[in-house]
């Protein structure tokens, strides 16, 4: 597996850690309880696109948003987590 | 018998003049360089070559390469034996070494064949039928005798004494398979100036064109291939891997391959793994010819139609000089022609197709080969090795022919392992009576025979074409070059036949798992229609070769019984490794103490003259004790505690993990990460820290040191400096990108120690120049930049030990300098140097919590920290810190135990029961998770988490340890064991 760091460029998967899913965005502060047990503990696992939380982490450190097709292995998009909304809008 | 009674005079690729000597279960034989052990071994008129799994049947050669199912040997012997080696792959060296397998005594006298006459009663799930009852007796002696029945060879169990390397290469195009195909890909890849990497499994180049008697632009094929063969050796930017097998495809242009390196005086090693990176890869891997099922068809002497046209080729080698060709297809034709012009006494062509006219029929006809049209081999006949075959034409009539050797053409397989290893699927093809590649996906291209396109023409043209069409998406100028003529040949056509009619029960698919016709008639008869489950009930092609001759048959003998399209039936899955592949060579240089890097403080060496004692944590090497002459573990740390308590010690503390942070939001960034508060955390003060997970478990501790408003160092534990890190990393990237602040590891830039001890403010001022460490001035959690000897140092006066006690941190390169200064200021105070396992049973006196409390199970209120928690602060872990079952009263709380009786021992790990109670879930208390024995208290202790701990204070609870039997009752006590009010910390 290969993935391409929009730093370094195409690195073996050796250079690589993986978080697991992007998906969920971490809920408001005062958010509840069922918004945060959402967050931190269920995830779906699609057949198909999957948005996956990946560090380059023996490379320039910089944490990927890689959006990956699960059934096929195709990586369909790379984007450093910090373009990413990690939160729900419009808050702090 | 002459080693050459079954060579010809002339031709072969061998060479003559050199002459090698090799064994053979013992008996000595000779070969000539350029042979394989199975060339060598026909030459000498051996046919019988191991005994099969199942039935102990006589196995003679049936291949020519990797598809060889029956000649597998052990090489060598001791720690360096390799079973399971197909004869056919190894090439020939002095001295060597081969040893029959499976067979019980020797392999000319089994006596375990008689397995053979009971054969028809070990069908498919034999096993799995007769060896149920009783169930004691399954490990006690059926699987025993079972074992010593069937089987392969046997490993040595004992470390394998090879060297393996590893390669990484990259290129734009991979060529698998260095055949006509791979050969004309990697030619105009080459040309264009694309990166390319050609990987052939054999010696030399050239493929199925070293086998077959051909022309290319009018000259023998074997010119054609020597200019190819240097014009590709000279261009700079094509790379030739000879005897390397690309054994996988992995996702995204990523193969695996073996190189084979062995040379005779051992300074190579072994073989190299090679992971490849290619932008595509040409897939030439070409065709593996098929058996037919027919009675008999497992005798020595039965062999494959292409292994004797490259025996004949290769190494002048002829299996037998009488032979009869049995065939679907007109390459059985082709193979007889070659051996008729070899001077072979060719006795019968067999065809169970139609009359064709073709030049290759007519050639044969007229050299007065008899030729048999819509006629089967029903039997082949002969005791020891084939001495005949029983011929049946299409009106029943049978007839006798003799012969020496029976060569026989099912039909061609393409080779499309690979291109099915990421979940392709192969399609069937009517045509052909094949399989072929799943359709190219971009990044393999299946050309040639691998795609079923057998013609030498095609072949060729395939390979220049992929070659174009990759090199172009490459951006790569490549022309499509003329192509070279070939002579002609008659067109591929087969005449499909897997199994003949009234085959009995010894009509073998699968030779290397002794699966028969019957076997997968049964089992279709029995109800297995999926293909998955029947090859898993017949073991078809589950054997080491993976069924390269034997699983195309088997589905469609199968899809036949079931009565459905061999389409509709499919194949089972592909996965890699394509052959066998050695653990060494995966392992590669990872083994032993390469199995992981070792990482040693800047205090290493120090500490090594000083006589440490070193033990792993993690990757880490580390102090554990520094004993004196006489001393064991227990002395010298008794004696390093002692000292610490009494006077002073100096302890490494390099591993801690060390983050510097800068920004005007870094303070916020801090206040986010730790559950305790940050706000009132002046410049010059530390502060201890505990950092949640998002479920509210504790992730790590550390100390956070502050230098500025916006200028901070955080320790973080050894073992989590990493995850700590990238935990981070990601709130800071991902979650909260807006913050101003900026971090990295400084952990391997400051190297440290602790300095600690009653005395041991007095021996750091002594080498200290700034900052003064009075107790007014430098007070319990000051910290400051200062200077020893005008080198710049960061101090803090934090307490691991319970003591007064300081960490200096000094640039890695001045850590030895640091050490010898304070050994040498601290003399007269008895200084002593300690290591882990006294820093360990100090922080178990004094209820720190370590690795063994903070293992992702536990609270801040299971280890006593709540009241730390700010309530109001919204930071990691305060959404879900407070669900009912993580303040449930009854969950297990850091205590202190003690063994009632003091001279027990404590073992980590034990369970705590009630006092007398049995060791069952309903009864679990909790657990033991540190224990030391404390030279303060002069007794063991231990730390552990305790049901209801607050309010077992003073009682009595069981701490048990199944396994080896133990139950230890213990006192529950406070967590902290010595100076619980902070007096001589702070003091």
């Amino acid at each position: 597996m290969r993935i391409t760091c929009p730093h370094c460029g195409s690195r073996g998967l050796t250079e690589f850690s993986q978080q697991g899913d992007a998906s969920p965005l971490r809920p408001d502060d005062g958010a509840g309880e069922a918004a945060w047990v959402d967050f931190v503990h269920f995830r779906d696992n699609p057949r198909g696109e999957h948005r996956e939380l990946w560090q380059h982490v023996l490379g320039c450190r910089t944490w990927l948003v890689v959006t990956r097709d699960t059934a096929t292995h195709a990586i369909l998009r790379v984007e450093p987590a910090a373009d990413v909304r990690g939160r729900p809008r419009g808050r702090t | 018998m002459s080693p050459d009674a079954f060579r010809l005079r002339t031709g072969g690729r061998i060479d003559r003049t050199s002459r090698l000597a090799f064994t053979f279960d013992g008996r000595r034989y000779k070969g000539l360089a350029g042979d394989t052990l199975a060339s060598a071994l026909l030459a000498n008129g051996v046919k019988l070559f191991g005994r099969s799994f199942k039935h102990h049947r006589r196995r003679g050669i049936m291949g020519f390469g990797v598809e060889e199912p029956n000649a597998l040997v052990t090489i060598g012997n001791g720690a360096a034996a390799e079973p399971n080696t197909r004869a056919t792959m190894v090439e020939l060296a002095e001295g060597l070494e081969a040893t029959s397998q499976n067979r019980w005594p020797t392999l000319s006298l089994d006596l375990q064949a008689v397995n053979g006459l009971a054969g028809r009663f070990l069908g498919a799930g034999f096993y799995y039928k007769t060896f149920k009852w009783p169930p004691a007796a399954w490990t006690g002696l059926y699987e025993k005798v079972i074992r010593h029945a069937a089987g392969l060879g046997r490993a040595s169990h004992a470390a394998d004494p090879d060297r393996y390397d590893k390669s990484f290469a990259f290129c734009d195009v991979l060529v698998v398979g260095g055949g006509p195909a791979g050969l004309m890909a990697a030619l105009v890849a080459g040309r264009a100036g694309a990166r390319v990497t050609l990987a052939d499994e054999m010696p030399a180049l050239g493929g199925r064109l070293r086998h077959e008697d051909r022309r290319i632009d009018g000259r023998g094929a074997m010119l054609w291939l020597g200019e190819i063969e240097r014009e590709l050796a000279a261009l700079a930017n094509v790379t030739l891997l000879r005897r390397t097998t690309v054994f996988g495809a992995y996702d995204h242009g990523t193969f695996g391959a073996v190189e084979q390196l062995a040379s005779d005086d051992g300074r190579l090693p072994r073989q190299r793994f090679w992971q490849i990176s290619a932008g595509a890869a040409v897939l030439a891997t070409g065709a593996i010819e098929r058996s037919i099922a027919f009675a008999g068809n497992d005798l020595p002497g039965v062999m494959l139609a292409s292994a004797a046209q490259g025996y004949l080729f290769e190494h002048a080698v002829v299996a037998g000089w009488r032979p009869v060709v049995f065939t679907t297809n007109s390459s059985g034709y082709a193979t007889a022609l070659d051996l008729v012009r070899a001077g072979i006494a060719v006795q019968a062509v067999i065809d169970n197709g139609p009359v064709v006219d073709s030049a290759t029929a007519r050639a044969l006809h007229e050299a007065g080969v008899p030729l048999f049209r819509h006629a089967v081999v029903e039997r082949a006949v002969g005791g020891r090795a084939v001495t005949g075959v029983v011929m049946r034409d299409e009106l029943g009539g049978r007839r006798e022919l003799e012969c020496d050797q029976l060569l026989v053409s099912g039909g061609w397989n393409p080779t499309l392992h690979l291109a099915a290893h990421r979940g392709g699927r192969p399609r069937w093809d009517d045509q052909l009576a094949t399989f072929l590649p799943p359709p190219a996906d971009g990044e393999l291209l299946p050309v040639g025979a691998a795609a079923g396109r057998f013609a030498l023409e095609d072949c060729l043209a395939d390979g220049a074409m992929a070659a174009v069409d990759l090199c172009r998406r490459l951006g790569h100028a490549a022309r499509t070059p003329t192509l070279p003529g070939t002579d002609e040949a008659e067109p591929y056509r087969i005449t499909p036949l897997f199994a003949v009619e009234g085959a009995g029960a010894k009509a073998f698919v699968d030779l290397q798992n002794d699966v028969t016709v019957a076997d997968l008639r049964q089992a279709a008869a029995e109800g297995y229609r999926s293909i998955e489950h029947a090859k898993r009930y017949t073991t078809l092609g589950m054997a080491t070769d993976q069924g390269k001759t034997a699983n195309v048959t088997g589905l469609a003998i199968l899809a036949e019984a079931l009565a459905r399209p061999v389409a509709e039936v499919g194949t089972t899955g592909f996965r890699p490794p394509y052959t066998p592949v050695a653990i060494g060579a995966l392992a590669h240089h990872h083994r032993g103490p390469h199995f992981a890097p070792v990482r040693r403080t800047p205090l290493h060496a120090a500490q090594v003259v000083l006589g440490a004692v070193f033990f792993e944590t993690g990757l880490w090497l580390r102090a554990r004790y520094v004993p004196r002459p006489g001393e064991d573990m227990a002395a010298a740390s008794r004696r390093e505690v002692q000292a610490v308590r009494a006077g002073v010690g100096v302890v490494d503390v390099s591993p801690l993990g060390k983050i510097e942070l800068a920004g005007s939001d870094a303070r916020a960034f801090l206040e986010r990460l730790y559950c305790n508060g940050m706000a009132t955390l002046r410049p010059g003060r530390a502060r201890y820290g505990l950092m949640l997970r998002e479920d509210g478990m504790v992730l790590d501790d550390g100390t956070i040191w502050c230098f500025g408003s916006g200028h901070f160092m955080v320790t973080t534990t050894t073992a989590n400096a990493a995850a700590v890190l990238s935990h981070m990393e990601l709130h800071h990237q991902h979650f909260w990108p807006e913050l101003d602040v900026q971090f990295a590891s400084v952990s391997e830039q400051w190297a440290g120690l602790a300095v600690a001890g009653p005395r041991s403010r007095e021996v750091l001022q002594r080498v200290v120049d700034e900052p003064a460490l009075d107790d007014a001035s430098f007070p319990f959690m000051a910290v400051a930049e200062g200077r020893i000897g005008g080198v710049v140092c960061r101090i803090a006066r934090i307490s691991f030990s319970g003591e007064r006690a300081f960490e200096v941190f000094v640039p890695a390169g001045h850590a030895e300098a640091l050490l010898d200064c304070l050994l040498e200021a601290g003399a007269t105070d008895g200084i002593t140097l300690y290591g882990l396992e006294a820093m360990g049973t100090m922080r178990i006196e004094k209820g720190h919590v370590a690795g063994a409390e903070l293992d992702g199970r536990t609270t801040p209120r299971d280890l006593g920290l709540e009241r730390m928690q700010i309530r109001k602060k919204p930071h990691i872990g305060a959404a879900l810190r407070d669900r009912p079952g993580l303040t449930d009263p009854a969950r297990p709380m850091l205590v202190g135990l003690v063994p009632v009786d003091r001279s027990e021992r404590l073992r980590a790990g034990a369970l705590l029961v009630p006092e007398g109670a049995e060791v069952v879930q309903a009864n679990d208390l909790g657990r033991v998770t540190s224990i030391a024995w404390s030279p303060g208290l002069g007794h063991p202790i231990a730390l552990g988490f305790l049901a209801h701990g607050t309010e077992r204070l003073g009682q009595r609870v069981d701490a048990v340890f199944p396994l080896y039997r133990e139950r230890v009752t213990v006192e529950v006590r406070q967590s902290c064991f010595v100076d619980p009010e902070g007096e001589r910390l702070r003091g």
